[in-house]
């Protein structure tokens, strides 16, 4: 149970990291460079909002399966493998509410940044620091997501018992077997870990230390 | 851009940056224990295990593997599918070894050249159940192919697992004999889950349908189901496993020699007499029937 408990904090906490990494850079790229194709760069980032995690299950264990191109890594059937699928579910969800928040800031900053003679680089800076709060909303939404998320680390996990059993894919396994009082118990777990993350987070948040 | 004369530097990044780089750096740390988390219980023995729902809903995995890995030191990490995914796990060498029952797609697994060998370990037998008030009235029967014509015949609600599992195959083989395959688009009272045995014997105990189950799977659930036995022995509901051992020829990767000690675990006097053994409520649910004059075996 502790072992479920900590993979599934593990494997989400990484994939929402990496999720962060590369979505905040990302997201503020999109939302503050011109170029050709924002639009419809940004229409796509919020599109994969809705991005099935199946889906994202199922491409990633094409991509890691001993037949696949990137078979010889060995990750399928690893917590690695279930972290690069959800890692393909969160970045878009980061950057995409990234993208939001910083554009809200853009309108009101651009002109005082410019005019007090920030430089594009320094501005960028200042954009995303004005956005933190959106910025973390960004990481607990894609936090949200990984956390509470099935399909995907089904696929690419397996659900093996002490390998890459998560709390969701334990309460699926519990509910087919019909152990209801073991799923609900998983469940009442995977919410008070949500809780827990999330009362941090917002205490960051009105602390004002982020 | 002048970028050489701002006397009015932006708020405070360094505090921000700092953040940052100290969340990089976790990122950092985590992949690499996860890196070594994997690494290592790759190179712990172990090997990967296809298999079907029904060894899993059963526990006999869970009761055989421990002692298999405490006679020899291999641990077994399984993934439970249907048959027919676990086959194709199998055959991109994603598993090492693969224990299933579907006669039909094994052959054609083997055919491939997909297997090193393979062996027959046990068999259990598939019942039909369904609500007690049976309304196809097919209670008694001892002919699963009547017991089916009289369900299509009377429009009764039946739930095929509709996965390509072993279970799946049997019964759209029995379907075969009735002479109506059955389809979700032209008979209504035909409904597929896409999903395991124990999630569909659920799902038919709600509805009051029809389904075919394994014994073991159904003897394992019965206590939460109100589902009943209304067919069994018909020898057409034999249900016979086998274990494979995945060819390291086409696939490289795979741990022959650590899945062959396993297969041959499993049909050593010791295996089959735990399996014999194995009971769930009462029941015996899986009977051991390795031969060793079967063509192929490993």
């Amino acid at each position: 149970m502790l072992q479920i408990v900590a993979l599934s904090l593990f494997v989400a906490g990484t994939s929402t990291l990496i999720g962060a990494v590369l979505g905040v850079p990302l997201g503020t790229m999109i939302a503050l460079r011109r170029f050709r194709g924002r639009n419809f760069v940004r229409t796509l980032a919020f599109t994969f909002y809705g991005f099935p995690p199946v889906l994202a299950g199922l491409l990633v264990y094409l991509v890691l399966s001993h037949s696949g191109p990137l078979g010889f890594l060995g990750w399928l059937y690893t917590p690695l493998g279930m972290i690069l699928a959800q890692a393909v579910l969160v970045v878009p969800i980061v950057a995409g509410v990234t993208i939001s928040a910083v554009q809200v800031v853009e309108r009101r900053l651009h002109e005082t940044a410019l005019t007090l003679g920030a430089d594009e680089r320094q501005w960028r800076s200042t954009a995303v620091h004005e956005a933190r709060l959106g910025v973390l909303t960004a990481i607990m939404v894609g936090f949200g997501r990984a956390i509470s998320e099935v399909g995907a680390v089904l696929i690419v996990g397996g659900n093996i018992a002490g390998q890459t059993r998560v709390l969701t894919t334990a309460i699926v396994l519990d509910t087919s077997e019909a152990n209801y009082l073991e799923a609900t118990v998983l469940g009442i777990i995977l919410f008070v870990i949500a809780f827990i993350v999330f009362a941090a987070l917002q205490r960051l948040q009105s602390e004002g230390v982020v | 851009m002048a970028s050489g004369d701002i006397t009015r530097s932006p708020p405070p990044f360094p505090r921000f940056a700092l953040q940052w780089r100290v969340a990089f750096a976790l990122a950092a740390v985590l992949i690499v224990a996860g890196l070594a988390f994997s690494v290592q219980s790759q190179t712990a023995s172990s090997i990967l295990l296809a298999t079907t729902t029904s060894t899993r809903d059963t526990g006999l995995l869970d009761f055989l593997d421990p002692l298999f890995q405490a006679d020899t030191g291999i641990q077994v990490q399984y993934v439970a599918v249907g048959t027919g995914q676990a086959l194709d796990m199998a055959a991109r060498g994603d598993a090492d070894v693969a224990m299933v029952h579907a006669p039909s797609l094994e052959l054609t697994f083997m055919a491939r050249g997909e297997g090193l060998c393979r062996s027959s370990l046990m068999y259990n037998r598939f019942l039909i159940v369904g609500p007690a008030s049976d309304p196809a009235g097919i209670r008694g029967l001892t002919n699963a192919t009547d017991a089916f014509r009289r369900i299509w015949q009377t429009n009764s609600t039946f739930l095929s697992r509709g996965d390509n599992s072993g279970t799946n195959v049997k019964e759209l083989a029995i379907w075969a004999l009735v002479g109506h395959i059955p389809s979700t688009t032209n008979d209504s009272w035909y409904l597929e889950t896409g999903q395991g045995m124990g999630a569909t014997l659920t799902v038919a105990s709600e509805k009051g349908a029809y389904t075919l189950s394994d014994d073991g799977t159904f003897y394992a659930l019965e206590s939460s189901l109100s589902l009943q036995i209304l067919v069994a022995g018909d020898p057409f509901l034999f249900n016979q496993y086998h274990i494979i051992v995945v060819n390291p020829v086409q696939h490289p990767n795979v741990r022959a020699n650590a899945s062959l000690e396993y297969a041959h675990w499993l049909v050593s006097s010791r295996g089959q007499a735990l399996i014999a053994g194995y009971e769930v409520a009462g029941h015996r649910l899986f009977t051991p029937n390795y031969n060793p004059n079967d063509p192929g075996v490993c």
